[in-house]
């Protein structure tokens, strides 16, 4: 007597992961396609957190577009406010009469935010993978950060402090001594996470290998960042094309080679701690009173003294307040180096007292683009580390 | 509640002890949208820390959970998938609409955002804010306490 065995027959399965779920950083949707637990391909949807940032920006004045754009990458949103500052001051013919003063304050403004970006980046991943209490501690570090953006503007996440033609106020009183604190306190609760994390037998296993992207592969999605000095491009627009100064400090730029989701790990912590290099840096330079702004009072407001007792000063600040400032007509690109790699303003004036276009390069849409290539052929509980690896926040894809 | 002090007996009514338990663990959906999204981390992070007031649990499913907080900006696109979820949460369920652009749509009065998600699910709290602080959120979510406490068992 024979017996038969029914045919076997394999299909994928279709899985529809987000766009609410608790682990792919806000709003990104991928529709995988699985062949029991491993990713046959998948498929990145995005638009789920449109804003319109970039349309609204073209009713507002040239200043006040900058609370709009720090709400677009919202981990890096110093970073954003200071390529849209200084894309606007290259336009406007203004870069070579920013104080010394103010570029170095917004080199260490800048690199605070890196610092502040990369403890949300390295809880929620290691959260993501299971690691609860590192989120703990770095949401613990990046409370100081929080205390420093309060004391510039009396705000936690946007403090708008940067502005075009230099900064909004002079630096307040201790900022120095909370800056200094931050400084000598965080390499040591670096090395804590390291102990927690680096030689960690489960975090090596589900890092190490996981999520390779080719150097080809990277350089072809246009992948920037600590996602391509993880594969060995030694990218870095602080180094490559300096703004505001960055060509008088002295940092490293680290880069790995294996391209995995590991090395991105290293890859940023080895940056916080190059930031922490530059901080020391800029903070010894820094007095604390100084400029702060251009003093051209067609595009800054005048002194509150000023103001208040002199005739031409109240008319500047009245046109100030009221109509703003022109930027000549023309366009131009300018690239920083964010926390997620470069980003940029492309921005176009008509001559108005409006911009007439803004656009922003996210590093992120860049990583979500190669997301599907990362996680192809792996297994899918490794798709969370994957899209944690790449931190990309959806802010910045949709704005 | 009334005490006897003489026999280990406590005596209440089987709503206010329902409300109490309800109130003591509202356990929230992970629901972060963006830039809020950072600051309900903040919340239940280390120096805020929401588990004092029972809210620390954040449950991925929405089966599993009594409160929604939408943090954040609503799109148009993400609007259908909100009441989606809302819809799966089992009753009673409250929700908390964080930040500005939640409740009204904040500065971004345009074409993609969804001017308040009052016009998609009904709100418990609002809390303003761009985005709140953490503490902010806390009181929101202790004033969510204060109207569950208020709630009647029977209509």
């Amino acid at each position: 007597m024979t017996t038969t065995t029914p045919e076997l027959r394999s299909e994928t399965m279709t899985v529809n992961m987000g766009p609410q779920h608790p682990s792919t950083h806000g709003v990104l949707r991928l529709i995988l396609q699985l062949s029991g637990e491993t990713v046959v391909s998948a498929d990145a949807t995005i638009g789920y957190l449109h804003t319109g940032i970039e349309k609204t920006a073209e009713q507002k004045k040239w200043q006040q577009v900058i609370p709009l754009v720090e709400r677009m990458d919202y981990l890096g949103a110093q970073s954003n406010s200071l390529a849209f500052v200084l894309a606007v001051e290259r336009l406007m013919g203004i870069e070579s009469k920013i104080p010394p003063r103010v570029r170095d304050i917004r080199v260490l403004i800048a690199e605070l935010q890196r610092i502040s970006s990369h403890l949300v980046w390295l809880g929620t991943h290691a959260l993501e993978i299971g690691a609860v209490s590192v989120m703990m501690y770095c949401f613990r570090e990046r409370e100081l950060l929080m205390n420093i953006n309060e004391m510039l503007a009396g705000f936690r996440m946007f403090p708008s402090y940067l502005r075009i033609g230099g900064l909004r106020e002079d630096l307040p009183p201790k900022f120095h001594e909370a800056v200094n604190a931050f400084v000598e306190r965080f390499p040591s609760k670096l090395t804590e996470y390291e102990d927690l994390l680096t030689k960690n037998q489960i975090w090596l296993k589900r890092t190490r290998g996981v999520g390779v992207i080719s150097r080809e592969d990277t350089i072809g999605y246009g992948l920037v960042g600590p996602l391509a000095r993880a594969v060995g491009v030694p990218y870095d627009v602080r180094k490559t094309f300096p703004y505001s100064g960055y060509d008088t400090f002295q940092f490293d730029v680290p880069v790995r080679e294996h391209g995995d989701v590991y090395a991105r790990y290293l890859v940023r912590i080895e940056e916080m701690r190059q930031s922490i290099r530059i901080i020391k840096q800029a903070i010894d330079r820094v007095p604390p009173r100084g400029p702060f702004d251009i003093e051209d009072y067609r595009i800054v407001p005048p002194p509150k003294d000023k103001v208040y007792t002199e005739m031409e000063g109240l008319i500047q600040h009245f046109l100030i307040y009221s109509q703003g400032f022109t930027v000549p007509p023309g366009d131009v690109y300018v690239p920083i180096e964010g926390p997620r790699g470069e980003h940029g303003f492309y921005i176009v004036s008509d001559g108005s007292n409006r911009p007439y276009r803004i656009k922003m390069r996210p590093a992120s849409l860049y990583a979500c683009q190669a997301v599907p290539k990362m996680i192809e052929r792996g297994m899918i509980a490794d798709v969370i580390a994957v899209i944690g690896s790449t931190d990309v926040v959806m802010g910045d894809v949709d704005r | 509640m009334a005490e006897f002090p003489d026999i280990p007996v406590l005596t209440t009514t089987v709503e206010k002890m329902t409300n109490w338990a309800r109130r003591s663990s509202i356990w929230p959906v992970t629901f972060g949208l963006a830039c809020c999204a950072i600051e309900m981390m903040a919340m239940s992070a280390s120096r805020y820390d929401i588990a004092r007031f029972g809210a620390e649990v954040f449950r991925g499913s929405p089966r599993q959970s009594d409160l929604m907080i939408v943090a954040g900006r609503l799109s148009r696109k993400m609007a259908p998938v909100l009441r989606r979820i809302y819809d799966q949460m089992p009753e009673p369920k409250y929700v908390i609409s964080m930040g500005a652009c939640a409740s009204v749509g904040g500065v971004f009065d345009n074409y993609a955002l969804v001017q308040g998600v009052d016009q998609i699910v009904p709100v418990d709290v609002f809390v303003p804010g761009c985005p709140p602080r953490p503490e902010s959120l806390i009181y929101g979510i202790v004033q969510l306490q204060k109207k569950i406490d208020r709630m009647k068992l029977t209509a």
